[in-house]
C-alpha cells in the first residue's frame, strides 16, 4: 500500500475529504484507463444520437445517401431545405402550439391540485393522510399503457374526442401522484414550529400555506413544474390515441403520424421534427439541471 | 345572522384538520378518481364484455382471456415482453451502476458531465427514437457502415428486418434512454455514503472490490430496490420506442403487450380484446412491486431499522 503523500495529510473533517477523497491512492495513468476512457464512451455512445439527428438536419440529398463522396460524420453542403419543407409544408408549427399549450395547462392544473394534496397529507395529517398518502404513490405506478383504452372510451363519451381538453384533464392522471408524491418530501422539510407559530398569531391553514410554506417551498414546485412540463411534452401514447386531426396534434404524434408518407421517408424532416421538438426541453433543461436532478432522486428517494 | 353561521363554520373547518383536510384534497382526489381509477375498473369490465370501436358491448365473462390464451401472437408479445424487460433492465442496472461509480470519483467537470448524460432521458422519447430509426436503417445505417469501413462485417446489418435482430435493436435503444436515470438516481444514493467508511475498510485493507460489496453494495441496496422497480415498471410498460421503430415487426417480433394491445384496440377497433391484454399485464406489475416492496423490507430488518 502507498504511504500517503505528506502534503496531503489525512483531514478529519469529512469535507476536506470530500474535495479529493482517498484519490492520492490512485496514479494518473490507472485514473486515465479506468475512469477517464469509460467515461469518454459513455458519453459518445448516450450522444451519438443527438449528434446524428442535428447533422442529418441539415443534410442535402448528396450527403444523406453517399457515404462514399461524403463522409457521414459532417455535412459538406448544409442546406435548409429539410427545415424550410418542415416549417412551411407540414403542421409543425401548429404541433408545437398544442404541445406548448396542452403542456402548461397540464401542469399549472396538476401543480395546483399537488400543492393542496401534498400539504393536506403532509401538514393537516387528517384521518387516513397516511393511507391517501400510499394510495397516491401507487397511483404513480399505474401506467398509461393500461389506461389508454378505458379513457378513449370515456373521452369519446365525454365528446372531448379529437380536442385538446382531452389532453389537459388526461395527462394530470401520471403528473398529480408524481408532483403531489414530490412536494410531500418538500414540506416535510420545512420546521412544524414557522406553522405553529403562525398559528398561534391567528393565521389560518390556507394564509400559512401561502405565506409561509409555499416560498419556502419554492425548488420543490419548480422541480415539481419543470417535471410535469417535460412528462407532458413528451406524452404520445394519450396523444396518439385521443386526437386525430392535424390541427391538435402534438409534437411526438405529428412527427410520427404525419412526416411519414407510405414508404417514403423524408429522413431530413424528420430529424428536423425530432430535432426542433427536443430542443425547447433542451433548454428548459439547460436552465433547470440541479431541479431536474434533485426532483428525479427526490422522488426516488422517499 | 347567517352571516355570523357562515363565519362560524369557516372558522369551524379551518380549525377541523379533517375537514379542511378534506377540502384540500378535492382537486386532486377528483381528478385521480374520475380519470385514474373510474377507467382502472372500467378497463377490467371492458375486458369482460365484446365492445368494439362504435358498438357497446355486452357482457361475455372470460371469454376474452379464453381466446387470448389460445392466441399465438398473444403468447410471442408476453414472451418479447419478458425479454425486453429483463435483458434491458440487468443492463440498464449493470451500465447505469458503473456510471455512477464513474460519475462518482473524482474527476473533473463533475457537474456538466452529470447534466449532459442525463441528456437522453430528458428528450421526448418518440423523437430520440425517430433517430434510432434511422441509425438502424437498412441501407444507410451508420453502425453498419463503420462497421464495413473497420472490414469486421462484409454487408449491411439487416437491424430491423429480422426477429433477433430487431429485438436486441430495440432492446439498446430502451437501455440507452434508460441508462442515465438509474445512473444519476444511483449517484445520488452513492454521494450519501460517508467517505470515512471507505477509509476504514482501506486501512484496514480491504481490496477495491471488498470495498464495493461490503461498503458500497449494501448501503445502496434500498436505492437500487426503488430505482430498479420503477425501471422494470416502465420497461414492461413501454409503448412509445417499439411503436416508431419496428411497429411490433418484423411479423410480431418484436411486439409487447402494451404495443399489442393498442394495435388490437385503436386501429383493429376490438377495444375489449385490447383491454384484456392491457390488464394481463397487471399480475406482471404487482409482482415487480411486491418484490421490490418485501426486498426492501427484508433488508431494512437486517440492518435494523424499525419501521
Amino acid at each position: 500500500m502507498t504511504t500517503p503523500d505528506p502534503h496531503n495529510p489525512a483531514h478529519p473533517d469529512a469535507k476536506a475529504h470530500s474535495e479529493g477523497g482517498m484519490d492520492y491512492l490512485v496514479t494518473r495513468q490507472r485514473k486515465l484507463v479506468t475512469v477517464y476512457l469509460p467515461l469518454a464512451v459513455f458519453s459518445f455512445v448516450l450522444l451519438f444520437p443527438f449528434y446524428w439527428m442535428t447533422i442529418t438536419t441539415f443534410k442535402g440529398k448528396e450527403d444523406l445517401y453517399d457515404y462514399e463522396r461524403n463522409s457521414p460524420f459532417w455535412v459538406s453542403n448544409p442546406t435548409l431545405a429539410n427545415v424550410k419543407k418542415l416549417l412551411f409544408d407540414t403542421a409543425y408549427p401548429e404541433w408545437l402550439w398544442n404541445t406548448m399549450l396542452v403542456a402548461v395547462s397540464a401542469t399549472f392544473i396538476s401543480l395546483f391540485a399537488s400543492v393542496l394534496a401534498a400539504y393536506a397529507i403532509e401538514r393537516l395529517r387528517f384521518k387516513g393522510s397516511k393511507w391517501v398518502g400510499l394510495c397516491i404513490y401507487f397511483a404513480y405506478l399505474v401506467p398509461p399503457s393500461i389506461l389508454f383504452i378505458p379513457l378513449a372510451t370515456m373521452v369519446f363519451k365525454l365528446q372531448l374526442f379529437d380536442t385538446r381538453w382531452a389532453l389537459i384533464l388526461t395527462y394530470p392522471t401520471f403528473l398529480i401522484p408524481f408532483c403531489t408524491w414530490l412536494l410531500m418530501g418538500y414540506f416535510r422539510s420545512i420546521p412544524f414550529e414557522l406553522e405553529e407559530c403562525a398559528l398561534i398569531d391567528g393565521a389560518t391553514r390556507l394564509e400559512i400555506l401561502l405565506k409561509i410554506v409555499l416560498p419556502l417551498a419554492v425548488p420543490g414546485l419548480i422541480s415539481a413544474g419543470i417535471f410535469a412540463f417535460t412528462l407532458s411534452w413528451n406524452e404520445f401514447i394519450y396523444a396518439l390515441t385521443f386526437v386525430s386531426s392535424s390541427e391538435v396534434k402534438t409534437v411526438p404524434v405529428g412527427v410520427i403520424t404525419e412526416l411519414v408518407e407510405g414508404d417514403v421517408y423524408h429522413w431530413g424532416s424528420l430529424m428536423a421534427g425530432a430535432l426542433f421538438g427536443s430542443i425547447p426541453v433542451a433548454i428548459l433543461y439547460s436552465f433547470f439541471v440541479e431541479y431536474y436532478v434533485s426532483g428525479m432522486t427526490g422522488a426516488v428517494k422517499e | 345572522m347567517s352571516n355570523s353561521t357562515g363565519l362560524a363554520l369557516i372558522g369551524r373547518i379551518n380549525n377541523n384538520a379533517n375537514a379542511l383536510g378534506l377540502l384540500f384534497m378535492l382537486p386532486a382526489a377528483t381528478i385521480l378518481l374520475v380519470f385514474l381509477t373510474y377507467p382502472l375498473g372500467l378497463g377490467m369490465w371492458l375486458g369482460l364484455t365484446d365492445t368494439k370501436i362504435g358498438r357497446p358491448g355486452a357482457f361475455v365473462g372470460l371469454e376474452n382471456y379464453k381466446s387470448l390464451f389460445s392466441d399465438s401472437v398473444f403468447w410471442l408479445s408476453v414472451f418479447n415482453t419478458m425479454v425486453y424487460t429483463g435483458v434491458a433492465s440487468v443492463a440498464k442496472f449493470g451500465l447505469g451502476l458503473w456510471l455512477a461509480l464513474l460519475l462518482n470519483q473524482n474527476i473533473r467537470f463533475k457537474s456538466f458531465m452529470r447534466a449532459i448524460l442525463l441528456l437522453p432521458w430528458i428528450v421526448p422519447t418518440t423523437l430520440s427514437a425517430i433517430a434510432f430509426w434511422w441509425i438502424y436503417d437498412s441501407q444507410f445505417s451508420i453502425i453498419s457502415w463503420m462497421l464495413v469501413k473497420l472490414g469486421l462485417i462484409d454487408t449491411y446489418i439487416n437491424f430491423l428486418g429480422d426477429a433477433w435482430n430487431a429485438r436486441w435493436s430495440v432492446i439498446a435503444a430502451n437501455v440507452w434512454r434508460g441508462i442515465p436515470f438509474v445512473a444519476i438516481s444511483l449517484l445520488a444514493g452513492l454521494q450519501t455514503i460517508s467517505p470515512s467508511l471507505y477509509e476504514a475498510a482501506t486501512i484496514d485493507g480491504a481490496t477495491r472490490w471488498q470495498l464495493f460489496r461490503h461498503v458500497t453494495y449494501p448501503l445502496l441496496t434500498p436505492i437500487i430496490a426503488i430505482v430498479m422497480t420503477f425501471s422494470v415498471l416502465f420497461t414492461f410498460t413501454d409503448f412509445q420506442l417499439i411503436y416508431v421503430i419496428t411497429r411490433g415487426g418484423p411479423v410480431n417480433a418484436t411486439h409487447l403487450m402494451a404495443t399489442l394491445s393498442f394495435q388490437r384496440a385503436i386501429p383493429g377497433g376490438q377495444l375489449a380484446e385490447g383491454a384484456a391484454i392491457a390488464m394481463a399485464m397487471v399480475p406482471f406489475l404487482l409482482a415487480a412491486i411486491l418484490i421490490s416492496f418485501f426486498g426492501l423490507q427484508r433488508r431494512k430488518w437486517q440492518q435494523g431499522v424499525k419501521d
